[in-house]
């Protein structure tokens, strides 16, 4: 019987079988933030444990609210900062590096294909765009990764999600994994893993595939996952260069991660995009989206482009191609937020920090920040924001607010008018 | 080992977020007693008004609600919210997999039982009063008021058994792994 590349990960990790639906995996990388790591840093300290397994394995960033806003947060960077120089971890990332962890750890060439990955954070599952296993976990969890190296799951399960079709203009993968979101709900891949397959996932970019894995866990997914490619080897070339005779032997040593052909899937999931529309969610749960023409017209008070599911460059360009030449609506407070300074840099060279400043937007240092209400961008009761995050939750940009998730090209579009907006309008 | 049971807080809704059990804004606390006050604080129920501060709440050390208990951030402050408020069993439908993970590795319990069942304990009159029997995977639920009586069972998976056993992941990891 064949395997999928989740378990074939699995069985190239595995240390302990301590009963038969879970498997113990050895760590490849363990990630840290300044959100989730310091109670665990602190726990182990307490408990006479304050080792780590490998320092070289472990990376670590300040990201969530940095610059710190308030004494608490200053504490937590300080904990993080003492404990990786304690510790000798060399990959710590501190204001003027750091980036929102999901963008800047790819772009530093940590994951690799068939890597296993754990970080204190729901949206690990980015990485999996790799062709790597990667999962967010709680506190202990990265406390025993810290530790030991070692991480416990069930066994692998995987939903297949085929994409076929063309993608039409002004669609992005974030409308993809929306509209996949909707038709799975919010808890209808819990305890599976998804793995995207099809036509359509073989011509996304990097960015895109991150894009799509950073939602899986939206619809209760372990991970997302990818199979690496061509496109996957030219993304790490610079790190992989020195392993490899050329890209084709890299691509075909990534392929020996690939599902088998008889590989078995517990749920076999297709949709077809040729006809899809822009995605947007409305209600406080990301399975709550409809095609962005039924809520046109509704009035936002914030924009936000940012995070680490659209704050790439490749995210940067779609908005800047609406923003150029325009001026955000007069109500309208428009937030860009680049996720790592290397993007931010990239949009200084490009010239799009100048048409988004133009424009009217406030352009933020890397940090995640409003995303998940801690700083940067909090809004009001009763407010509403046009967001290319990830999540919608009552209160998760700030208590009574309100976030309506959708791509940057329509968030950049609901800039420019003040209220949700089919990005075609304003497409030429 | 913890025993498990006691008075039971009814929560009738699926999908509660660890953003409502417990807002990111406390994630800047370092000391998990810090959490003891905010425990579901942001938690709005569509049909009927929930008190955060209700003495219902206060009171009870189990948490019986629907499906898809947890979801969303990976946060162990969520619960860590509820352990420092003396809850130490959840009882639903379903979890998302990081809480349920979560709670296990604490060395608490996330049980799943069947709907119907979990109806039935909606359904007691009064104050509902619950004990779990982790050996024989059985939940009784009762009613004070009425002596009514739900019975249940739960298939714990035998790996989250032996982390409730020893107290919780670390503890068996740092015996178990080198
Ligand atoms: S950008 Fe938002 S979703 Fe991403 S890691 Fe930061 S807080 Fe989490």
């Amino acid at each position: 019987m064949g395997k999928t590349i989740a378990e074939k990960i699995f069985a190239a990790h595995l240390r302990d079988t301590p009963a038969p639906d879970n498997m113990v995996l050895d760590l490849d990388v363990v990630m840290c933030h300044e959100i989730t790591t310091p109670i665990a840093i602190l726990d182990l300290m307490e408990k006479g444990m304050d080792r780590v397994f490998d320092p070289g394995k472990i990376k670590a960033v300040i990201d969530h609210v940095t610059p710190p806003k308030d004494s608490k947060t200053a504490t937590q960077a300080k904990i993080m900062r003492d404990w990786a120089r304690r510790h000798r971890i060399r990959d710590f990332f501190d204001i003027g590096r750091n980036g929102v962890c999901h963008a800047l750890f790819p772009e530093k060439g940590f994951i690799r294909p068939g890597y296993t990955v754990i970080m204190g954070d729901s949206h690990t599952c980015t990485h999996g765009a790799f062709g790597a296993f990667a999962a967010g976990v709680g506190t202990t969890d990265l406390e025993v990764g810290i530790l030991k190296g070692v991480c416990a799951f069930r066994a692998p399960r995987t939903l297949r999600v085929d994409v076929t079709g063309t993608l039409p203009a002004g669609v992005y993968a974030k409308d993809i994994i929306l509209n996949i979101i909707k038709r799975l709900t919010v808890n209808g891949a819990t305890d599976l893993i998804m793995e995207f397959r099809g036509p359509v996932i073989d011509d996304l970019d990097m960015s895109s595939r991150m894009t799509l894995c950073n939602m899986a866990v939206e619809a209760g997914a372990t991970s997302g996952i990818c199979l690496p490619d061509a496109t996957t080897a030219r993304y790490l070339w610079p790190f992989i260069s020195k392993d490899y005779e050329s890209l084709d032997a890299a691509v075909a040593d990534f392929a020996t991660w690939h599902s088998d052909d008889d590989a078995v899937y517990t749920q076999t999931l297709t949709i077809d995009v040729s006809d899809l529309a822009p995605q947007v969610t409305y209600g406080f749960k990301p399975d709550q989206v409809k095609d962005i023409s039924e809520l046109a017209g509704s009035r936002v008070d914030q924009v936000y482009i940012g995070s680490c599911t659209n704050g790439r460059i490749e995210d940067i360009r779609a908005a800047a191609s609406i923003l150029k030449g325009r001026v955000i609506a007069d109500h309208v407070r428009g937030i860009l937020t680049p996720a790592t300074p290397a993007v931010y840099s990239q949009a200084l060279d490009e010239g799009l920090i100048k048409i988004f400043m133009d424009s009217g937007f406030c352009v933020l240092n890397p940090t995640c920040g409003a995303c998940l209400g801690m700083s940067s961008g909090v809004l009001a009761e009763g407010e509403v924001c046009a967001s290319t995050t990830n999540r919608n939750f009552n209160g998760r940009m700030g208590k009574g607010g309100m976030v309506h998730l959708m791509s940057p090209l329509s968030a950049a579009a609901a800039a420019i008018t003040g209220e949700i907006t089919h990005p075609g309008e304003l497409l030429n | 080992m913890n025993t498990f049971g006691g008075p039971a807080f009814f929560i009738d809704r699926s999908d509660i977020n660890t953003d409502e059990i417990i807002p990111a804004k406390y994630l800047t606390e370092i000391s998990k007693k810090a959490l003891k006050p905010h425990l579901l604080e942001d938690l709005r129920l569509e049909n009927s008004d929930f008190d955060p501060r209700s003495p219902a709440l206060q009171k009870a050390t189990v948490l019986v609600t629907r499906s898809n208990f947890g979801c969303g951030s990976s946060r162990e402050h969520a619960v860590w919210a509820l352990e420092v408020n003396d809850i130490n069993v959840v009882i639903a439908d379903s979890f998302a997999r990081i809480f349920r993970q979560n709670m296990f590795n604490c060395g608490i319990l996330a049980l799943e039982a069947a709907p119907e069942d979990i109806e039935k304990m909606f359904n007691l009159k009064g104050e509902v009063e619950i004990q779990v029997d982790l050996d024989n995977g059985r939940v009784t639920a009762q009613s004070r008021e009425t002596g009514e009586r739900v019975e249940s069972s739960f298939t714990m998976n035998p790996f989250d058994l032996k982390l409730v056993r020893a107290g919780g992941w670390l503890a068996y990891a740092d015996q178990q792994y080198s």
